[in-house]
């Protein structure tokens, strides 16, 4: 691969924008190709289709085969609330390959020093959200306990149909907030689709234990959507 | 979703620029249960030094050394491993698996 190549390629996935790399198996010639140049290139179904599905691939026969190493951009983790429990799971979640972002207004607990490396929304929810832009790729795990900072992250997650929703609480303090939910007009299958209690069910005591549960849950919310939904 | 592969590209644009000559060994085809996704990579210096896994431990030894070919040569390669390929590899997947590992020269 040609240098420059290489470092258009990780440019672009710096940048969060899908990209392909064409390998020509017969001739060795590589290319990058971008969304936008998908149509006008010489392959652009099997493109189209790999970059559908964020799959690479062989595509095409005998000494017409190429290879299509499909870089999509990785899925994003927005923790709400910069406790203890976020600590644990920031790191986990960015080795695991997602994306994490923290959103906490409270400055003194959103510090680089207690999350080094981990992009800090230090703001609430209405303020932020707008520009970071919940989607269907965005997974959110909500763990302040506090409804101003947990109910709007959650109905901006519920309206964005994002993978995954989930919200630290007892049973009486998610009562209270299906309850609200409710009144602000979401349906019963919608508040059904938050994960509560959080997390997988596996005994899980410890902040960094209940991390575990937490990411377990979100990468089966990501990886089997139809099978392991985040109501589970 | 990607993995730590995430950082293996940028390691090797790194090492690259640190002016080490480098190779890329991407996991292109797979048979059977294979260890490693197709997409996988290995990033191989010519000291033998290597990020990343195309097997999960089973070829890497193979894979380091042929890249060091690859890097000396400037040409790429096409690898074949498994159990259904021994004449070719000494090497094999315990899996009961076969994948193809093409190993580039960054340059």
């Amino acid at each position: 691969m040609r240098l420059d190549l290489l470092a258009a390629l990780n440019a672009e996935r710096a940048a969060r924008r899908p990209v392909i790399l064409v390998t020509e198996l017969e001739s060795g010639e590589e290319r990058l190709v971008t969304a936008d140049q998908v149509a006008g290139d010489p392959r652009a179904a099997a493109l189209a289709a790999a970059l559908a599905s964020g799959t690479s691939g062989m595509v095409g026969e005998g000494a017409a085969r190429a290879f299509l190493t499909v870089h999509v951009p990785p899925p994003r983790l927005l923790v709400a609330g910069a406790v203890h429990i976020s600590q644990a799971l920031a790191p986990m979640a960015r080795m695991v390959g997602f994306d994490v972002t923290l959103m906490d207004p409270r400055t003194a607990f959103a510090t680089q020093d207690r999350f080094p490396g981990v992009p800090i929304l230090a703001d609430w929810p209405d303020v932020v959200l707008p520009a970071y832009r919940l989607d269907a790729f965005t997974g959110l795990v909500a763990l302040t306990h506090d409804p101003k900072l947990d109910d709007p992250a959650i109905a901006g997650a519920l309206e964005a149909g994002c993978f995954y929703i989930g919200a630290l609480g007892s049973r009486r303090t998610h009562a209270k907030r299906v309850e609200r939910l409710a009144a602000q007009g979401f349906s019963e299958r919608q508040i059904a689709s938050i994960a509560a209690p959080i997390g997988l069910d596996i005994g899980a005591s410890s902040p960094e234990e209940i991390a575990v549960a937490i990411l377990a849950q979100v990468i089966a919310a990501w990886r089997r959507p139809d099978r392991d939904g985040a109501a589970a | 979703m990607p993995t730590l592969d995430t950082d293996i590209l940028a390691a090797a644009e790194a090492w690259t620029k640190e002016g080490r000559k480098i190779a890329i060994a991407t996991v292109m085809e797979t048979w059977g249960s294979a260890p490693r996704p197709v997409g996988s990579h290995l990033v191989i210096d010519a000291a033998g030094n290597f990020l990343g896994s195309v097997s999960g431990g089973c070829v890497e030894g193979a894979v380091v050394s042929e890249a060091g070919e690859v890097i000396a040569s400037g040409q790429p390669k096409m690898l074949e491993f498994g159990v259904a390929d021994e004449t070719a590899w000494r090497v094999g997947l315990s899996c009961g698996g076969r994948i193809s590992v093409y190993v580039e020269p960054v340059a």
